[in-house]
């Protein structure tokens, strides 16, 4: 048997109780994490505190800091009585987002199945394609869509009136104008939400879907008894990044019919409202108060959504 | 005893073929996919088209659908009509947006590293913390940032109300950590650590060069939405004509989409001019954002 050679015993461990490489070892996860922190102190929780706080003062901020009054919920009775727009721009951005939230997964869901199923070959540059517009800028797409829609020279008016359809004003009815807007608004998500569903629709094996074929099933009972139920996920996720999105909508509606809404006020969206109220106005407690109201709209229908998803079934 | 007879494997019929079944079945596929390309890239190419047209000739009746030859001509009046301010504007976007993208990837990146790599007391806690910023819909700040930064530091009407904020993000730390944790090994982090590497040197030297497709992604995603922004330099009043950003110029010229009286040559010239750069990007970078953004998107 070889005869074992006794190891060096390793140099004994420097105890000096301040050295640099056990320092930064030790500190360097808070460090390297900090500034996320001081800027969300600074940027983040103290205005968020801030305008909780303004939520029950009447301020304008020209006044400077600490001239300000207590009204107590005079803001949010305001807000939810009818003399103010508050409920007006809330159901604006409601039927908006709907509007154009609703076609948006109509289209995108099948969309990224047939090119899912069939034409694969081609995925890569078809995602890319539809793509394209998500990453565009809003307010220069939403001015050629205004030019689109223009009334008496509009490229859309003179395609109706080729078939022999009269001019339609798209911009001066307050029934067809969140129409209008939702068409951009829905022209720039849908291939966002192809990609989504496209990427849910890879990570569901190959495997079930032969032993549906083997089973005998359409492919109609794939997609309803499949694809559906193993895409509730993504689609829990990007029904979720709709609602959040579309509450908040803003460039699409000011800049295709002003800071007023457009004729009758019918595109005033509630972001719009609070951005008149609190940058026009200059009245930052009512701004805050209704800006408070929103997230806690956003918050109900998410949890809405949340409970329609975890409702029956099963796995969320 | 009954003899059924047995169907092997191999005599099995073959499923059908969809395209044997339904002859246009796939015809009826290509007109589906290829009609929502089409009205995907459609916008794109008459923004090019009346670009490229004199303004009397944008709203004509038959409408031109081919390129025109006024492409200099409305840059020229779109230069009038900024007072030689566009190229000026447009620098100003690419600036915030550089160094927006810039100071992000650094601290977000930074950040991940360390929420990915190391075990701390309270990692739990700040990634949850951090995680739940997220639920917070930007509307809300849109008011008490503005009062920071016009009652408090007084940065009103500079470029870093802008940039600043959003430097460290929880969108970014989180899409790093991600990463990081599925793609590099702790064990190479012991490794550079015996070689006698800081842990500062370890995050440039070791995890930054490996890290590189989710930087371009989270880069691209950055630099996108701060050219994008709009609503923020409205309300940060970057409004003096040296000050502002293209988005912002862009709707002071045309004074509203409806408006006829604007000058479309201008106007579209400058819509040319803000959506070029984000093109670019997507064509260098397009499927390394799309498979990067949607990597993490089913696992929460």
């Amino acid at each position: 048997m070889q005869e074992r050679v006794p190891l060096p015993t390793s140099p004994p461990r420097q105890r000096r109780r301040w050295s640099y490489t056990r320092f930064q070892q030790r500190f360097a996860p808070y460090i390297f994490t900090s500034p996320f922190f001081v800027l969300f102190l600074i940027f983040g929780l103290f205005p968020l505190g801030f305008s909780l706080f303004l939520a029950f003062h009447l301020w304008n901020p020209l006044d400077g800091l600490g001239n300000w009054e207590y009204v107590g919920w005079e803001n949010f009775q305001l807000a939810l009585g009818a003399r103010d727009q508050f409920w007006v721009a809330l159901k604006n951005t409601v039927w908006i987002g709907l509007l154009s939230g609703v076609p948006q997964h109509l289209v995108a869901l099948p969309l990224a199945f047939v090119i899912n199923q069939s034409l694969r070959r081609w995925q890569g540059s078809i995602s890319t394609i539809l793509f394209l517009p998500y990453i565009t800028n809003a307010v220069a797409i939403t001015i050629v869509f205004g030019m689109l829609y223009s009334e008496n020279l509009g490229l859309l008016n003179y395609a109706l009136s080729a078939v022999g359809l009269g001019p339609v004003r798209w911009l001066a009815l307050p029934e067809l104008v969140p129409v209008s807007v939702a068409a951009v608004v829905f022209w720039r998500y849908v291939g966002w939400n192809v990609i989504l569903y496209l990427s849910g629709l890879q990570a569901i094996s190959e495997d079930v879907y032969e032993a549906a074929t083997v089973d005998g099933a359409s492919s109609a009972q794939k997609f309803f008894y499949i694809t559906l139920p193993l895409l509730r996920p993504m689609m829990f996720y990007a029904f979720t990044l709709t609602i959040v999105g579309n509450m908040q909508l803003f460039e699409e509606p000011f800049i295709m019919v002003g800071q007023a809404g457009g004729s009758g006020g019918a595109a005033l969206t509630s972001a719009m409202h609070i951005y008149n109220v609190a940058f026009r106005d200059l009245d930052m407690g009512y701004g805050s108060a209704m800006a408070w109201l929103l997230f806690l709209a956003i918050f109900v229908l998410s949890m809405v959504n949340n409970y329609l998803f975890s409702r029956g079934g099963g796995r969320q | 005893m009954t003899t059924q007879p047995l169907e092997t494997p191999l005599a099995a019929p073959r499923p059908p073929r969809r395209t044997a079944r339904f002859p246009l079945g796939r015809v009826g596929l290509w007109i589906f996919v290829g009609l929502a390309c089409f009205l995907s890239v459609i916008p794109f190419y008459l923004m090019f088209v009346w670009a490229s047209l004199p303004g009397e000739q944008i709203f004509a009746v038959p409408p031109h659908l081919w390129f025109g030859d006024a492409f200099v001509g409305n840059f020229q009046k779109m230069m009038t009509a900024t007072d030689n301010y566009a190229l000026r504007q447009f620098w100003n976007s690419l600036y915030i947006a550089s160094l927006s993208t810039v100071t992000t990837l650094f601290f977000c990146s930074l950040a991940g590293f360390a929420f990915a790599m190391y075990d701390f007391r309270g990692k739990g806690y700040l990634f949850g913390f951090i995680l739940v910023t997220m639920l917070i819909p930007p509307l809300v700040m849109d008011i008490p940032s503005f009062l920071v930064m016009n009652n408090v530091l007084h940065w009103i009407g500079t470029p870093r109300t802008l940039w600043v904020p959003g430097m460290a993000n929880a969108f970014g730390i989180f899409l790093m950590r991600q990463y990081i944790v599925s793609a590099l090994p702790k064990s190479l982090i012991e490794a550079a650590r015996l070689d006698g590497a800081t842990e500062f040197g370890i995050y440039m030297k070791v995890v930054l060069p490996l890290i590189r497709p989710i930087l371009a992604t989270l880069g691209v995603v950055t630099f996108v939405g701060s050219w994008n922004n709009f609503k923020g330099a409205l309300i940060m009043r970057l409004s003096e004509d040296s000050t502002m950003t293209l988005p912002l110029s862009l709707r002071r010229i045309t004074g509203g989409a409806a408006n006829i009286n604007a000058d479309w040559g201008a106007t579209l010239m400058m819509v040319v001019l803000t959506v070029i750069p984000l093109l670019i990007l997507f064509l260098f970078a397009s499927r390394q954002v799309i498979s990067g953004l949607t990597s993490g998107a089913v696992k929460d």
